[in-house]
């Protein structure tokens, strides 16, 4: 496969959008304007964007608590999601989400999700609305490796292959179930070892390399697209903060040797000096990238910080929707 | 022209097929649904009539089944999934109550959710514990379901269809008790709307407010005390959530006595909230405390000779309903 260098420079934008978009969300928290949980998607950048570059526009995605990611990769607007975090009525969700439940409908996305391992039952159930309305729409289900472990999950994957549906399953194998390591919860080393149980390919790809994601995700996507039915994507990655905030060395739970070494290995700098050594982009390039996110994000604090926040008269509104008929 | 007689369950596939015939985005699925029919038979000949693509056997997965109801209708589709067993939900509950009662909230109000589930409660056929139970009192505590349980099979048919059409989640709970139980129903499509409750008997001396199985046995308790000469006003609730509470208090207006029926233990009953909203908005009209008739707080036993003192029955409402009026009132 042979992506364009737009391509390139697009996916590098997105990794950089998610990236600003995450360690400024985290300041934001430190400091007390932010309320509520934070669960930062840094160091893990390559599988949303190599997976959400893969889609069409029209293709559905769920997510996990650790979800801006996977919607800034879909598309996701900046302002709306800034203000959504800060608890303002012009957030994605009008403020009755937060950080967990961020999602834009507009864009296919179907939500970040509070509970581990529940958006993969809904990706199978818009999977089951691609395959009955006969559309090449395939859905995607991002989720952790904890997930894995989660009784959801094995129904979900269970059933997409007994009905044959165009789901693709990405595992984040981010090493950590919370401040648990995987290896203590689980005894195999690897998810995608799960896939063969339900009857689906796997592949087990280097999650710090958007163009390996990409190229992986293609593939299965095109296979769900080919009415070939699913499969699994396990992406090895690492998440560079704590599961919740913005610390991420002095940790007790995991050493920092380890999180140095995968942060040596950052997915944006890596792509920037690979993309510089094979002479396809330039340093130029990714700094015009950087600068040009960096107003974005100034312009999204500025947007959530000057919104109001929701009426009192919202508290009760869209517990029910007025039916039509 | 002659009324047509039909049973509960032939009821509700009627309103089944009849949806599915008018929406082609509405299907059914869950463990069994397709050539069986389901456990219950209630939905005997939908595959035959609409195929596979629209009547799907899934796994014995309950959380997939829900999840995929989930995600297919916030795709645009308008799906009837089914639990079997009322005590399921509970395998399913994250998927019922932290997915598709809250998602449209926490979206902000942009998603729709036109789910509906549909299960079978009560007890009464030696199926224990697990197999027998009335839990609608906890998916009533949850904003964003709406909950439904009819008694008859013309309330079956009108209810349901106005599950299917409704743009929330909403939980059709059938009574296995009363599959067979015979009623007038016509035969094109009608809609009974959610949150209105019917006065199924008018009376003079105390209301009786149930739904499902047991407003049927308030019936019987009533022609009983009629005998006796106390008279009865039966509110069959049909929708608890929303609950039709204005109905309920026009009915303890004119008689000053209520007790509230369900097979459901008493305990944190759905009953408590019914009698908890007619002491406080109704307090001056009162006579009497509100009563309550239901199961005591136990699991449903297997034996029959348990199972028989578990389920609240006609005698035992009449009990409930003389106590009720023995009470010495302000003689109004």
């Amino acid at each position: 496969m042979d992506l364009s260098n737009e391509q390139l420079l697009a996916m590098h934008r997105s990794m950089v959008r998610i990236r600003l978009f995450e360690e400024t969300a985290g300041k934001l928290m430190e400091t007390g304007k932010m309320p509520g949980f934070l669960h930062l998607y840094v160091g893990q950048e390559a599988v949303a964007v190599g997976t959400c570059e893969a889609l069409r526009l029209d293709d559905y995605i769920t997510s996990t608590h650790r979800g801006h990611g996977h919607l800034v990769a879909k598309g996701g607007r900046l302002d709306e999601m800034m203000a959504e975090l800060m608890g303002k009525a012009t957030g994605s969700c009008g403020g009755k989400g937060g950080s967990m439940h961020i999602n834009d409908l507009r864009l296919n996305m179907l939500g970040a999700n509070g509970i581990v391992g529940a958006g993969v039952p809904i990706a199978v159930g818009a999977g089951f609305r691609n395959k009955f309305l006969g559309s090449d729409q395939v859905s995607v289900a991002f989720f952790g490796d904890a997930s894995t472990n989660i009784g959801a999950f094995h129904e979900a994957a269970n059933m997409a292959c007994a009905l044959h549906l165009p789901v693709v399953f990405v595992c984040e194998h981010n090493r950590y179930g919370e401040y648990t390591p995987t290896d203590r919860a689980m005894v195999v080393a690897d998810i995608v070892d799960r896939a063969a149980g339900y009857g689906m390919p796997g592949v087990i790809v280097d999650g710090m390399d958007v163009v390996a994601v990409h190229e992986a995700v293609t593939e299965a996507v095109d296979r769900a697209r080919r009415g070939e039915g699913p499969s699994l994507v396990e992406a090895k990655t690492y998440r560079f903060y704590n599961h919740h905030g913005i610390q991420n060395l002095g940790l007790k739970y995991r050493p920092d040797e380890e999180v140095l070494a995968w942060k040596a290995r950052d997915p944006i700098f890596s792509f920037e000096d690979r993309m510089i050594d094979e002479g396809r982009l330039t340093r130029d390039d990714f700094e015009q990238v950087w600068a040009e996110v960096r107003a974005t994000i100034d312009a999204a604090i500025d947007f959530a910080e000057s919104s109001p926040f929701p009426e009192p008269s919202a508290l009760l509104a869209g517990v029910y929707t007025e039916s039509a008929s | 022209m002659t009324e047509r007689s039909i049973t509960y369950v032939a009821a509700f596939i009627e309103a089944v097929k009849l949806e599915m015939d008018a929406d082609p985005t509405v299907f059914i699925a869950g463990e069994d649904v397709g050539a069986h029919g389901g456990v219950f038979h209630t939905f005997d000949g939908v595959q035959a009539q609409f195929g596979e693509r629209r009547a799907v056997d899934t796994p014995i997965s309950e959380q997939a089944i829900i999840g995929l109801g989930v995600g297919a209708a916030l795709t645009g589709l308008r799906p009837i999934v089914d639990l079997m067993f009322m005590d399921f939900a509970m395998v399913a509950a994250d998927q019922i109550v932290n997915q598709a009662a809250k998602l449209k909230y926490m979206f902000g109000g942009t998603a729709k959710l036109p789910l509906t589930i549909t299960t079978a409660a009560g007890a009464g056929l030696s199926a224990a514990a697990q197999h027998s139970q009335s839990l609608e009192a906890p998916f009533c505590h949850v904003p964003g379901l709406k909950v439904v349980f009819p008694s008859n099979a013309y309330d079956v048919k009108g209810l349901m269809a106005s599950c299917i059409q409704d743009d929330n989640p909403t939980m059709m709970v059938l009574h296995k008790r009363m599959l067979g139980a015979r009623g007038v129903v016509p035969e094109g499509r009608y809609a009974v709307p959610l949150g209105v409750a019917n006065v199924t008997r008018e009376g003079t001396d105390v209301t009786v407010v149930s739904y499902g199985r047991t407003a049927v046995e308030c019936l019987t308790a009533a022609e009983t005390l009629q005998a006796e000469g106390i008279s009865v006003e039966v509110v069959d609730l049909r929708t608890l959530s929303p609950l039709d509470i204005d109905t309920v208090l026009a009915s303890v207006a004119k008689t000053h006595r209520a007790v509230v029926v369900h097979e459901a233990v008493r305990f944190g009953g759905f009953g408590a909230e019914v009698a908890a909203q007619i002491s406080e908005l109704g307090f001056d009209l009162l006579d009497a405390p509100v009563g309550r008739v239901a199961a005591p707080f136990s699991p449903v036993p297997f034996s029959p000779a348990l199972e028989s003192l578990y389920v609240p029955d006609a005698a035992r409402i009449a009990e409930g309903l003389r106590a009720a009026v023995a009470r010495p009132g302000l003689g109004r």
